[in-house]
């Protein structure tokens, strides 16, 4: 639940990227983190990956996903970082002004002095692929079907080919060979392995599953359910070669043709996106092109390690905590001019405490009510009058000027807000 | 044996549900059955969706006129039964000098069939009103009376009209044959699930309402190939397409068209071939590369690296003469009662522009009821308004904020490139026609098909259809029986 309508810094995402960079936010000030989570618990597609090879550059240890998940958890949670789950952004605007919705709290505006965009990637899809046939059931991403067997306990199919030798399709392989599943072969498009050469080693030659390279699927067939997919090898142009199709009988085809960043927040947000990453544009400290809004992990390119991606968020989350505390010291530096009794509004809403050290500011304002006698305008912090003017009446057609004198710099230093009222004399 | 029906529809694509909606007005005992486990799952799903202006069929045709009789009703449709329709207007657009004489021939069928407002524009005007358009564009015709709509909600809020207004509805029912008494007359259909007595049958089988006809014996020289078209669907993000813009048309098709969906995703498509198989939906990468071309003739900016989906629906392709004298056209639409067997209404043939014709077919079926003696008599407190249901993503945040005091599931947000609740979902599977497939769920709420096309919301979309529905997750389906996603449980879970 959310505590507060503004935070210092929030996290978009609880993945790797996201859980490193609140860490990392907290260490480094910012006074309170919260992280916003779409699913049900932290910790992102991580919870699903429960094979090992996690950690292994930047712990030196070699953890399942989970575990690897649960240290950082563990550590966000010490520090007293903030959450929601099963909570779904919708809209972030460039001013740093989150909208999101969930089940318990319905709608959340929230404001951040700093926000981490760290949304992951989604996976690229059969569309994206250009494959046609039929559009039977049996055709999942490599992700969506390790969803179905490492979290929600079913089995998506009996008969698999694997289309792309990226890693979450050969830890699937092995995956659903453990549960008894038939994996035919993996495809693969390119002439060399897309993903990690340890993943070809541990999931595929250990289990006599057949990679091709060079092959592709060329269509799907079954009305239904996926009854069998033709392959077809490829020149070096990628070209189908005629006379080398195949029909491979399986009842699931699972797709593992690349990852894309999420950043359909990025957009709402104003972010300029790398067509080539698919990424937000970064400076060196992760700040995509609006001020104030960072990004960590696979966000803003598709990295092959967690580690690397725990890497960027810790960055991102040091960045974000500076940056928030400018906004801090900002806002504190900036005092608000209320409008109190009998004034409609006071011109500037805010005056720079610093400016005073300088010079007069002077305030303009209207009132609400007339008043034909003589009255006091008034400048209050809390109680303490700061200063005051006489005017012999005053009427709503007619601003009144004041002007909040230099040599008042001292008190107003120490306010944290002044109100303006028109008073009887 | 069931009470007798005085009217069963076989097939509910949007034609059979326009049937049933017009006729739930009178007092009628209906049945509309559907051999899918959803209604519109033929052609009804898989259309350019756009309700057309009538310049298209040749003159005399019955294609013709329905098409410009039904335009006009369109906007009271929407109106009544809550679907998104959109009166855009649309451009048959000529590229470089030579199709430039096409328009004129097209300008004067439109006229004859009576469209209105249509009228030439420049080459020039053509790339003021929509700038990414091919610069080579020599002029076009502009048919302000051209519609986009939603072929989905379409089809389903015209049933769960007619479900309203007390007609019955069965999904997963095929027809067998008819029952005929000894006078030549049908008194009843087998089907799948037994034997529904009835005084009157409607033919609205969509791509087989040729074999159905032959079961009674009519017009055994009457023939359905099914036209495939196959269609691809773009990222929104990419480009606005803001208009539908029409290539001049080739003998056999209207050609490669680039519209937008009324959800806001530029559409291209579709090819026309002629297939034997009336069950084969395959998208071909030969259509896929024919699509392509198209669309860049018209768009030569589109990046079709933005594809989001590839689908075919398949046309309902006849070889009915039509009866009008002097016209020579031999893939008109059937709209009739045959003298023999005795009621049977008998539509066949229904293709393009068989979606805009549609509720003026159900009129013209009205009026051949009434020809034939049937005493409609309206029926009081008919109600012709389809409540609409929530769409989150149309409300605006005190809209939002409401829904979701009234209703926590409406803040639970399963389709994030979509963005559609848990609440849109669960309303569905209660609705008057429930769905209860994932296909039914995506036809109504357009979840799954964005960018990740699914991968996210898929589990999540499996798992409520099984709460909802009192099931096992390993009983749901993509689109009804033998498509299961799930095969079993794992070691561990079983174990």
């Amino acid at each position: 639940m959310a505590r507060k309508s503004k935070y210092d810094v929030v996290v978009i995402g609880s993945g790797p990227g996201g859980l490193a960079a609140a860490i990392s936010a907290k260490k480094n000030g910012a006074e309170d983190v919260l992280i916003i989570e779409r699913d049900l618990e932290l910790g992102g597609i991580l919870q699903q990956c429960i094979h090992n090879g996690f950690g292994l550059e930047v712990l030196k240890k070699d953890l399942p996903g989970p575990a690897y998940a649960q240290l950082y958890i563990n550590e966000a949670l010490a520090l007293g970082v903030e959450t929601l789950l099963d909570t779904m952004v919708l809209d972030v605007s460039p001013r740093r002004r989150i909208y999101a919705t969930n089940k318990r709290d319905g709608v959340l505006d929230l404001e951040a002095h700093a926000i981490v965009l760290a949304m992951g990637c989604r996976e690229r899809t059969r569309a994206q692929v250009r494959l046609p046939g039929t559009r039977p059931a049996g055709v999942y991403t490599a992700g969506t079907a390790q969803r179905w067997v490492n979290v929600e306990g079913y089995m998506p199919g009996k008969r698999f080919v694997i289309l792309g030798s990226g890693d979450i399709g050969m830890i699937m392989a092995r995956r659903l060979t453990f549960e008894g599943a038939k994996v035919e072969r993996v495809l693969e498009v390119m002439p060399f392995l897309t993903g990690l050469m340890r993943n070809y080693v541990q999931c595929l030659m250990d289990y006599d599953i057949p990679l091709q390279l060079r092959h592709t699927v060329k269509r799907i067939l079954g009305k239904d359910r996926v009854e069998a997919v033709e392959s077809v090898q490829v020149d070096e142009h990628w070209n189908p070669i005629a006379g080398t199709e195949e029909i491979i009988p399986c009842d699931t085809l699972l797709l593992s043709v690349g990852l894309i960043p999420e950043n359909e927040l990025s957009r709402k947000a104003g972010v300029s996106l790398d067509p080539i990453t698919g990424g937000p544009f970064v400076n060196n400290e992760f700040q995509t092109s609006v001020p104030g809004i960072f990004s960590a992990g696979n966000v803003v390119h598709v990295y092959d390690l967690v580690d690397w991606v725990t890497e960027a968020g810790l960055l991102a989350g040091k960045s974000a905590a500076a940056f928030a505390q400018r906004e801090r010291e900002s806002e504190i530096r900036h005092l608000p001019l209320l409008p109190g009794e009998n004034v409609r509004y006071v011109i500037p809403h805010r005056v720079d405490k610093e400016s005073l050290a300088t010079g007069d500011v002077r305030l303009q304002m209207r009132v609400k009510q007339p008043i034909e006698a003589p009255v006091w305008v008034e400048v209050r912090s809390g109680e303490k009058l700061i200063t005051r003017k006489g005017e012999p009446y005053v009427r709503p057609g007619e601003m009144v000027t004041l002007v909040l004198p230099s040599k008042v710099y001292d008190e107003v230093r120490q306010a944290r807000e002044l109100s303006l009222a028109v008073v009887g004399r | 044996m069931n009470d007798p029906y005085d009217v069963i529809i076989i097939g509910a694509g949007v034609v059979g549900c326009m049937v049933a909606r017009a006729l739930s007005r009178y007092q009628l005992r209906i049945l509309l059955f559907e051999k899918e486990a959803d209604i519109g799952m033929g052609a009804s799903s898989a259309n350019t969706a756009i309700v057309h202006a009538g310049y298209d069929p040749l003159p005399g045709t019955l294609k013709a006129r329905m098409n410009v009789a039904a335009n006009p009703m369109w906007d009271n449709l929407s109106g009544e039964l809550n679907f998104p329709f959109e009166r855009r207007g649309d451009y048959v657009v000529a590229i470089g000098p030579f199709e430039l004489l096409k328009l004129d021939r097209l300008l004067d069928q439109g006229r004859r069939n009576g469209v209105p407002g249509m009228h030439l524009i420049t080459g020039e005007e053509m790339r003021h009103r929509e700038p990414n358009i091919n610069p080579a564009v020599s002029g076009a015709l502009w048919a302000p009376t051209g519609g986009l709509c939603d072929p989905f909600m379409v089809t389903v809020a015209t049933a769960e009209n007619a479900v309203q207004n007390g007609v019955q509805v069965l999904t997963s029912t095929a027809f067998m044959d008819f029952i005929l008494d000894d006078h030549a007359r049908i008194i009843g259909v087998k089907t799948t699930r037994g034997d529904f007595p009835c005084r009157w049958a409607v033919n609205a089988a969509g791509l087989y309402s040729d074999d159905v006809m032959h079961r009674a014996g009519v017009r055994p020289e009457f023939s359905i190939t099914p036209r495939r078209g196959e269609y691809m669907v773009l990222d929104k993000a990419e480009i606005t397409i803001n208009n539908v813009l029409f290539p001049v048309p080739s003998e056999v098709s209207k050609g490669i068209l680039v519209t937008a969906s009324l959800h806001g995703n530029p559409l291209c498509g579709p090819t026309a071939n002629d297939i034997p198989d009336k069950d084969d939906r395959a998208t071909t990468s030969e259509g896929l590369e024919e699509i392509r071309q198209g669309a860049l003739k018209m768009i030569p900016s589109l990046n079709l690296r933005h594809l989001i989906a590839m689908f075919s629906g398949l046309r309902a392709n006849g070889n009915a003469p039509c009866e009008t004298p002097g016209v020579e056209y031999n893939h008109d639409f059937i709209i009739e009662i045959p003298a023999s067997p005795r009621g049977l209404v008998n539509l066949g043939g229904i293709e393009s522009p068989g979606l805009t014709a549609s509720p003026a077919i159900a009129q013209r079926v009205v009026e051949l009821l009434k020809d034939a003696g049937e005493p409609l008599r309206e029926k009081p407190g008919w109600d012709p308004i389809r409540p609409p249901r929530p769409r989150f993503c149309h409300l605006s945040r005190e809209e939002q904020a409401l829904l979701i005091a009234r209703d926590p599931r409406y803040a639970r947000v399963i389709c994030r490139c979509e963005l559609v609740t848990e609440g849109e979902i669960v309303a569905e599977i209660n609705a008057p026609i429930p769905a209860r497939t994932y296909d039914a769920i995506k036809r109504r709420t357009w979840l799954g098909t964005g960018r990740c096309l699914g991968g996210f919301d898929m589990p999540r979309v499996v798992e409520i259809l099984a709460r909802e529905q009192g099931i096992s997750p390993l009983e749901v389906t993509k689109k009804g029986e033998g498509s299961g996603f799930l095969v079993r449980k794992t070691k561990l879970v079983e174990g």
